[in-house]
C-alpha cells in the first residue's frame, strides 16, 4: 500500500513541477535579478505563485485580488474574484494538490524524515479556520479599510504574512540585487522567520500552511462541496476499511464526505482503496451504474 | 435546495457566474491595476515595502 502510494504520489510531484516550470519559465529572470514584465502578467494563475518571482509568468490571484481591492478607484475585485469562483467552481482544491508551487515545496518538505510526524493535534480543527480569518481581513478589509491620504491600501497578507513571496521572490531577488540589500530591515527579517517556521513546520506536520494559513486555500475550499471535479464514494463497494481516511494527509475521511473543504484532491484516498470505491463524479475511477451514487 | 448545491450543476453554474464576474472586472479596467503590479517588483511582497 505504501510503495502504491508513494508512486502515486511522486507521479502527482511532477506534474506539480512541470506546472510550476511552466509558470515561471521567465529563467532570464533568475540570472538577471529582474522580473518579467510581458502581457501575461494580465492573467492570473490558480496557485499561490509570487509576481515577484524572477521566473513568474502569471499574477498571483492574492496579489492581485489586494492590489485592486487596496485600490481607490476600484474597492472589490471583480475580476480576480469571478477568476476564483470560475476555478473554484471547476476544480475546488483540485488546485491546491496538484497546481501550486507553494505546495509542492511543502510536499517534499514532509518527505524529509523526522522521529515524529504530527497528523493532529488539540486545536487542530479550530486552527483550520484561521485560514478564514487570514482571508477576510488581511485580503479583503485591511487593503480596502486601512488606506493611505490617497485612498490606496497596501497588501497586508503579502506585506505581513506571505512566506511563498519571501521564498519565490524576497530570497532570490535580494540575492541578485544589490541596491536591495541595502534597503533590508525589520519587515524582510520577520517574513523570513515565517518562512523558517513554515519549513520547520512542514516536515513534520503535512503542509501546515495550506491547512492554517493560506487564504487561497480557504476561497476555493468554499468551492469544493459544489465543484464539477470531486470524488464519490459508492457505498455499496465501500468495506469500511478507513485505509482511504489513514493515508488522507489532511486527516479527511472520504466516506463522510468525500468533498470535504480540507480535500486537496491529491488522489491518494483513490490510490488506497483496496475495492477502488473512490472515483470522480465524471466517472474516473467509477462504473456508469456506480456514478448515480 | 440542498440537493441543487451538492450536485455538480451547481459547480457549472458557479463557474459560469465566475467567468461574468471576470468579464466585469475586464470590463471596468481591474485588469491593468493587476499588470501595473505585477509587472513592477512588489516591495511589500517581498518584505521590503
Amino acid at each position: 500500500m505504501d510503495k502504491k502510494h508513494n508512486r502515486n504520489d511522486w507521479k502527482r510531484h511532477k506534474i506539480q513541477a512541470l506546472w510550476a516550470l511552466l509558470t515561471n519559465s521567465y529563467l532570464i529572470g533568475f540570472a538577471q535579478g529582474k522580473i518579467y514584465k510581458g502581457k501575461l502578467k494580465n492573467l492570473c494563475v490558480p496557485g499561490l505563485n509570487c509576481y515577484s518571482c524572477p521566473g513568474a509568468l502569471g499574477a498571483c490571484p492574492i496579489g492581485a485580488m489586494q492590489a485592486v481591492i487596496g485600490n481607490w478607484n476600484f474597492k472589490f475585485a471583480f475580476y480576480v474574484a469571478g477568476f476564483l469562483m470560475f476555478v473554484g467552481a471547476l476544480a475546488g482544491r483540485f488546485v491546491c494538490g496538484w497546481l501550486c508551487p507553494f505546495g509542492l515545496i511543502q510536499d517534499l518538505l514532509h518527505k524529509i524524515p523526522f522521529p515524529k510526524k504530527v497528523k493532529t493535534f488539540y486545536g487542530d480543527k479550530l486552527l483550520r479556520k484561521l485560514k478564514y480569518v487570514v482571508l477576510v481581513v488581511f485580503v479583503i478589509l485591511l487593503p480596502m479599510c486601512l488606506v493611505d491620504v490617497l485612498g490606496q491600501g497596501a497588501p497586508y497578507f503579502c506585506k505581513l504574512i506571505c512566506p511563498a513571496g519571501t521564498l519565490e521572490g524576497g530570497l532570490p531577488l535580494v540575492l541578485l540585487n544589490q541596491s536591495m540589500r541595502g534597503a533590508l530591515g525589520w519587515l524582510y527579517a520577520w517574513k523570513n522567520v515565517l518562512l523558517i517556521i513554515t519549513i520547520f513546520l512542514s516536515v513534520f506536520i503535512y503542509r501546515p500552511f495550506c491547512k492554517y494559513i493560506c487564504p487561497l486555500g480557504a476561497v476555493y475550499s468554499v468551492f469544493n462541496p459544489i465543484s464539477v471535479f470531486g470524488y464519490r464514494v459508492d457505498k455499496e463497494k465501500c468495506i469500511g476499511c478507513g485505509a482511504c481516511a489513514k493515508v488522507c494527509g489532511m486527516q479527511v475521511d472520504p466516506v463522510k464526505n468525500a468533498n470535504h473543504p480540507e480535500c486537496i484532491r491529491c488522489g491518494a484516498c483513490k490510490k488506497a482503496c483496496p475495492v477502488k470505491a473512490i472515483g470522480t463524479p465524471m466517472g474516473w475511477g467509477l462504473r456508469k451504474e456506480e456514478k448515480v451514487n | 435546495m440542498r440537493r441543487f448545491f451538492r450536485s455538480r450543476k451547481s459547480g457549472f453554474y458557479a463557474a459560469v457566474l465566475g467567468l461574468l464576474l471576470m468579464g466585469y472586472g475586464i470590463y471596468r479596467g481591474e485588469m491593468s491595476v493587476v499588470v501595473e503590479k505585477a509587472i513592477n517588483i512588489c516591495m511589500e511582497c517581498i518584505g521590503i515595502g
